[in-house]
């Protein structure tokens, strides 16, 4: 027997004009079969009216607005502030997944600190030939400032927010590893909030984990590394070193601390004195132990690295180097998270800790392999190519929705330097349904959890969830035109 | 606290107070006008800008739209409403993390409401609301920052910030008014055209109520020059304004335990200057010369407090 077209849910709105493609359905098994762990949200939108949610949506903008969370776009003449758009249709992971999730990314920040630690000391991976030397050396974020130099408890990464993709079979993977400055956690706290707001009693019904004590964690994760000749008694002094208004993540910065109730500094705020790292405060200079720095390597110290750079503070890296003071992250993490590097990383998990990897890679081309290139070059059209020290999505080419114009510039590109590029077969990621135009929409996400490592591993449970916000993009950055949508973590 | 986000807490503290003063001034100015005939308030328009320290149009044109528009809303102009606003924002932003979230959004609020006035084709068609609303939008930053703010250094900074600001204001304000007076002042109730502009000098200093209180509604020039200048209770005067000025640095010099005894003791000079300074002798010895000497004495303080909290040398630091 057919069902009567009105009762079927998927014709009735704000579900009408919703589409399915191959990409895995974060919201339904088959079409019109919504997942058990959705079932709830999926009832909740078809009884409430449109009209609700748009109030509530333009509620949450004008509310992202006045708080002024926004963020900088970068090569845009404007220089403009900018909302960083927020859906309101959580995305949601049942516990058994997050439970995987988190396994994976504790083994893999384990496996990526003792790869750090390695090669910038005896190099042990390297005379093994699991990982080629020259792919390491040649690498930019390489710092050979960093041999020899012995970090709090081993510990080189100690906040990274790894991108994971849900593929069409069903299973994460790991897209990147952010092991530099990592930034979007402020959105995951400030769209909990929001979202606490519009869904008070299904978010209570759902049984979400709490993620507000992320600031708390942070805190406690950069004084368990309170330096070896700290002046500090039981409480390192611990700041956090913002390039300054302008730097796109400038909102994230000032919310952490503040949560944190730590100082915001900028590099003109610091000084070196004797090797000691001191900030210039109204009561005099007072002493400094632990930097949470959000400023990347090329500028933190204007006589060790970019000589012109004004955001850092001349001298730091001597203190670093006595051990006076503590920068986390440490200096030359870029190397583990080097998209040529990437492609090592199972090989560096079986290595350090003799384990298979929980969580799987993506299909990588080493464009410096003469064969990968042939095929690579040949099939431009349908693979992503990435250059392999940016992120925020800026130097890539995805193929499909590429120009014959890009891909030849591509393709001399790579032909010039091929250690530069990679290239990775055009994924399809999960798609999950966003609130635009009033409806339902499908749109692709990913996930980017945040790892803390200190005195020992803690993944705050859930992430951004960031939303390629235009129609069939896959491109989920915020710099792209990109959103992002609460992450609930179920209790069980 | 760090010394650059006492800097900027004081600056902001100054641009919103100034904002707030320049949209007073203009909204008494065209309330005013109403009342005037053209001839008589044509003059006046130099004496606004030179109120403000604004330099006039370099095209001769003092017309009422040229000069509103160059005092609210023109970006190019750093002393106009909107710059000033959009620099105490800036400046706040730059230190979000000392205030309470209810502070930054007020001010936030206060900024992308002059914005949008500014980006329509109405903009100022409606001045009356427009200048309320960014008078009101001080009032209640100020507020919000006294009630969930901690009263603790950043606070007082915030408050250093406003009185230094206002003590210039009104004493330049002041000097201007007694410049453009025709003849000496004397004792006698003002009447008729001239009336006007002493109504004009108590509400841009939002005093006419309060001297009204204090003095009934005859205007008499020496009571209107002491209540701006020595009253010990009025909020927008210089004597309070100075008060405030000296116990805001007395508390700070108190929690940074610092030796900064020069911005107290410039302030405290001012202070003992005001609380014994009588009327009749100020005006005796020329009342423009007494309002430069606090004006002066004002940036000395400036310069001390810039000094010795803002940008010391490293050298003195470590030594200390």
């Amino acid at each position: 027997m057919t069902m009567p077209e009105s009762a079927h849910p998927l014709s009735r709105p704000p579900f009408r004009n919703y589409q399915f493609d191959s990409a895995y359905d974060e919201m339904f098994e088959s079409p019109g079969v919504p997942r058990p762990h959705y079932r709830p949200l999926f009832q909740t939108l078809l009884d409430l009216p449109p009209e609700e949610l748009r109030k509530s949506q333009q509620a949450a903008d004008l509310s992202f607005l006045h708080q002024g969370i926004t963020f900088t776009v970068y090569g845009n003449s404007e220089g403009t502030e900018r909302v960083f758009p927020n859906d309101l249709l959580p995305r949601i992971i049942p516990h058994s997944e997050w439970r995987k999730i988190e396994s994976g990314l504790t083994q893999r920040i384990a496996a990526l600190n003792l790869f750090l630690e390695d090669i910038y000391h005896s190099g042990k991976i390297l005379a093994d030939g699991i990982v080629p030397r020259d792919l390491v050396y040649s690498c930019r974020h390489f710092r050979r400032e960093m041999r020899g130099l012995t970090v709090p408890r081993g510990i080189y990464v100690s906040i990274c927010g790894t991108d994971l993709v849900r593929l069409p079979d069903g299973n994460f993977a790991v897209l990147e590893d952010n092991l530099r400055v990592p930034s979007g956690v402020s959105y995951m706290l400030a769209n909990r909030k929001v979202l606490k707001k519009v869904f008070p009693t299904l978010f209570r019904d759902y049984g979400v984990c709490p993620v507000d004590h992320y600031a708390q964690a942070l805190l406690s994760t950069l004084r368990a590394l309170s330096p070896p000749n700290s002046s500090a008694r039981h409480e390192p002094t611990v700041v956090l070193l913002t390039p300054g208004v302008f730097n796109s993540a400038y909102f994230e910065h000032t919310f952490l601390a503040q949560q944190m109730g730590i100082e915001l500094v900028e590099g003109r705020d610091l000084l070196v004195h004797d090797n000691v790292a001191y900030m210039r405060t109204t009561a005099g200079l007072r002493r400094v132990d632990v930097i949470y720095r959000r400023v990347d390597d090329d500028f933190l110290d204007p006589l060790c690295f970019q000589r012109d750079s004004s955001l850092g503070v001349p001298g730091l890296f001597n203190a670093y180097r006595a051990g006076n003071v503590v920068l986390a992250n440490a200096i030359g993490t870029g190397v583990a998270d080097d998209k040529a590097v990437y492609a090592y990383v199972p090989q560096i998990i079986r290595y350090y800790l003799g384990e298979d990897p929980i969580l799987n890679n993506v299909q990588t081309y080493m464009l410096t392999d003469r064969s990968q290139r042939d095929y690579v070059l040949e099939h431009l059209d349908q693979l992503v190519v990435k250059a392999v020290g940016e992120s925020g999505g800026y130097g890539m080419l995805i193929g499909p929705q590429s120009t014959a114009q890009e891909r030849a510039d591509f393709r001399r590109r790579i032909q010039d330097d091929p250690r530069n590029y990679i290239a990775q077969p055009t994924l399809s990621l999960s798609r999950a349904p966003c609130f635009l135009d009033g409806e339902a929409q499908a749109r692709h996400v990913d996930l980017r959890p945040y790892i803390l490592y200190g005195e020992n591993v803690t993944l705050v449970p859930g992430g951004l969830t960031r939303v390629a916000l235009r129609r069939g993009s896959l491109v989920v950055n915020s710099s792209q035109g990109g959103g992002s949508k609460d992450t609930w973590v179920l209790r069980a | 606290m760090l010394s650059r986000a006492a800097d900027s807490l004081y600056w902001m503290s100054r641009y919103l107070e100034r904002a707030e003063h320049t949209a007073r001034l203009i909204d008494v100015d065209l309330q005013l006008r109403l009342d005037q005939s053209p001839a008589a308030g044509s003059g006046r328009w130099l004496g606004l800008l030179e109120a403000l320290q604004v330099p006039a149009p370099e095209n001769g044109a003092i017309d009422a739209e040229t000069l509103t528009h160059l005092l609210t809303l023109d970006r190019t102009n750093p002393s106009s409403i909107i710059s000033c606003i959009a620099a105490a924002r800036e400046n706040l932003r730059q230190v979000r993390e000392q205030c309470g979230s209810d502070m930054w959004e007020q001010l936030n609020r206060l900024f992308l409401q002059v914005k949008s006035t500014a980006s329509t084709e109405a903009g100022l068609l409606d001045s009356y609301v427009f200048f309320r609303a960014v008078q009101e939008g001080a009032h209640l930053f100020q507020g919000v920052t006294d009630s969930t703010m901690s009263h603790g250094e950043g606070w007082h900074y915030i408050q250093l910030g406003r009185f230094v600001e206002r003590t210039d204001s009104v004493a330049r304000l002041i000097g201007s008014h007694f410049n453009r007076l025709p003849h000496p002042v004397d004792d006698q109730a003002v009447e008729s055209e001239e009336y006007l502009e002493w109504v004009g000098l108590l509400k841009s200093c939002a005093a006419f109520q309060a001297y009204c209180k204090a003095h009934t509604a005859e205007l008499r020039p020496l009571r209107v020059a002491e209540f701006l200048l020595l009253n010990p209770s009025f909020p927008h005067s210089v004597r309070f304004s100075v008060d405030m000025v000296h116990s805001a640095l007395r508390a700070i010099s108190e929690l940074t335990e610092r030796k900064a005894e020069q911005p107290v003791r410039i302030a405290g000079r001012l202070r003992a200057t005001l609380s014994f300074s009588q009327i009749d002798e100020i005006m005796a010895s020329g009342a423009n010369a007494f309002v430069d000497s606090i004006r002066w004495q004002c940036t000395q303080a400036h310069s001390a407090i810039h000094q010795i909290y803002f940008d010391y040398s490293v050298e003195s630091a470590l030594v200390a």
